[in-house]
């Protein structure tokens, strides 16, 4: 077995979730070489939206954007964000992929501000960019993230993007549409879901030589466990072999 | 504190932009519809077309397709009390912000350049109070502008529901008449004025974008109620009519135009050059430190006549030949 690091891990994690013929709404970074790995390894009829308004390229290398050349190469259509996102609201998007700089245990995302002052943030980060529509729009929403407890935390500063809010049925309270929301979490150290009953996140899948207790001590909030906790499968070596000689290259998301 | 978001009812900060549908009528109905040419410099169209406190959206995706030229002289001319669309934005909005050009925006991304990381002159600037701020998410100001382009005073969606980026805006919930669903009501935007760079136009201002993706361009052309319009390629006006698809802005839009060869520079212009890497880099170095962005903007901007020498500054022709072999993948072994 070929040794990897966590962002390796990521990736070839992140790929297997997508299924043939599936249409997935694209970030930059960890996203789009998990986008690109699962196009090349067991899914080639994956189908990548990015929001600027391109649709399934036939990527020749990684984007550094989603906007740039890349993203429209060989592509069916390079259209509007308009028509990408008006996509996502009648349906038809599966996926998503999304990061934050803070998560909380119903899956809500900030990506906006840390601090009390909105108008003198203590630090201002980016903002929702798409993130709050994809997560409002698409079917399922899965969050890549490295974990730990500043990361992982009771209750983020800004709900910037919806998880399930404050627990099941708010999200259709509040009038987002029905049967969407989080889905996964995928991190350096496990692969998280969420509860039916209660949707908070569960460890469903630990990585390889990592135990609850590590999890739960890079943790801000108490995690469920779920009943039948299963071992990731660690990056074969053919993931690996794609990932760094056809996906990554340069090194760009991987590191390497 | 998560609570009292999932019922309110509107979002509490400021509505930069009047969405008055007849107001925007009353503008557009005075709007010239002559076809002339429109043609002219860099200079004269920020002159003529941009004004201290008016409020601007400026086309491509930050740092794809961007209007540069046109960036850097208002910077250079000093215009104050800018309003902005910080939509899909990044070395755009950095521009205006870090400079002080800047005191109102309504952000869906901004100070971040995408996996390069983010810009200190930026962040200062929109942590301070100097900038109001009210925040939407990229789609919400893509619709907004849509809403804009339709002659509408809203639009109904099912975005922001439910967040902070709700509370934080300026949108309001609606009751659906068909079928009492709750939706959110984006305003309309009418920017004061829109900037957007191009391959193609002629001297009329009909343009085309042949290559890459077009963002909101369509409906940010039609909202605004002055349109510059910056082209790698001025082309002759049968070349429209011989191929009326490719027409993605229609002359009515545009107010000015301008040629401006590798005019998106450091941003990817798709199908013609990529970023310039190397000097993202040194920018996002440089204006680490307030020293730094005084000396960056001394340089590149005030230190330099116009934009043909800010190219010569940054590398030359030969430079932008080596970005145009990345964008072509000229030299690369696959695509």
């Amino acid at each position: 077995m070929t040794d990897f690091n966590s962002l390796e891990l990521l990736v070839c994690v992140g790929s297997r979730m997508l299924e043939d013929n599936s249409t997935v709404f694209v970030g930059t970074g960890v996203p789009m070489a998990a986008t690109m790995l699962a196009q090349k390894l067991h899914s080639p009829n994956v189908i990548p939206i990015f929001e600027a308004g391109a649709v399934a390229p036939l990527l020749p290398a990684l984007p550094i954007s989603v906007g740039d050349s890349r993203t429209s190469h060989k592509a069916l259509i390079a259209s509007t964000m308009n028509d990408v996102m008006e996509t996502c609201q009648r349906g038809m998007v599966d996926y998503t992929f999304l990061g934050g700089a803070q998560i909380d245990m119903y899956g809500n995302l900030n990506s906006t501000m840390i601090g009390d002052n909105y108008q003198e943030p203590k630090v201002r980060f980016p903002g929702s960019g798409g993130a709050n529509d994809l997560a409002s729009l698409c079917w399922k929403t899965i969050v890549i993230t490295p974990m730990d407890d500043r990361r992982f935390v009771e209750q983020v500063d800004f709900i910037t993007t919806p998880g399930y809010l404050t627990g099941k049925g708010a999200r259709e309270a509040a009038g987002l549409p029905e049967g969407t929301g989080p889905y996964k979490v995928i991190t350096n150290l496990c692969i998280l879901g969420y509860d039916d009953d209660t949707c908070r996140m569960m460890i469903e899948s630990l990585h390889p030589g990592v135990t609850v207790e590590k999890v739960k001590e890079n943790c801000g909030f108490e995690l469920l466990v779920a009943e039948n906790l299963e071992e990731t499968h660690p990056p074969t070596d053919e993931e690996l072999r794609i990932l760094r000689e056809e996906v990554d290259p340069d090194g760009y998301i991987i590191g390497r | 504190m998560y609570d009292e978001l999932i019922g309110l009812t509107e979002g509490q900060e400021e509505l930069f932009v009047d969405p008055d549908p007849d107001h925007a009528r009353a503008f557009f109905k005075n709007k010239n519809r002559a076809m002339v040419n429109k043609v002219t410099t860099v200079e004269q169209a920020v002159t003529t077309f941009v004004h201290d406190g008016d409020y601007l959206a400026v086309g491509g995706f930050g740092h794809v397709r961007i209007p540069s030229a046109i960036l850097y002289e208002i910077v250079r001319q000093g215009k104050r009390n800018l309003g902005m669309a910080g939509h899909t934005s990044i070395y755009d909005s950095d521009l205006l912000a870090s400079t002080g050009c800047m005191d109102r925006c309504d952000i869906s991304y901004v100070i971040g350049y995408e996996i390069r990381g983010l810009s200190a002159s930026a962040r200062k600037a929109f942590q301070s109070k100097a900038i109001r701020k009210t925040d939407w998410s990229n789609c919400a100001l893509a619709w907004r502008f849509a809403a804009g382009a339709m002659g509408l005073s809203f639009i109904p969606s099912r975005n922001l529901l439910g967040t902070n980026t709700f509370q934080r805006s300026a949108a309001k919930t609606i009751t659906c008449p068909f079928t009492g669903k709750t939706f959110a009501a984006l305003p309309a935007l009418y920017p004061d004025c829109g900037i957007i760079h191009v391959h193609e136009a002629d001297a009329y201002g009909n343009c085309r974008i042949p290559e890459g993706i077009l963002v909101s361009d369509p409906q940010l052309a039609r909202a605004s109620k002055k349109l510059i319009i910056s082209c790698e390629r001025l082309i002759p006006h049968d070349e429209i009519r011989a191929n009326p698809q490719a027409t993605i802005i229609p002359y009515w839009c545009v107010d000015a135009v301008v040629e401006v060869p590798y005019g998106s520079h450091p941003g990817n212009m798709p199908g013609e050059y990529w970023f310039d890497e190397d000097f993202f880099k040194m920018y996002l170095d440089t204006v680490k430190t307030v020293e730094g962005t005084e000396g960056f903007y001394k340089d590149y901007v005030h230190g330099v006549r116009d934009y043909g020498e800010y190219l010569e500054k940054i590398g030359g022709v030969a430079k932008m030949r080596e970005l145009r072999a990345i964008d072509k993948l000229i030299y690369a072994n696959h695509g």
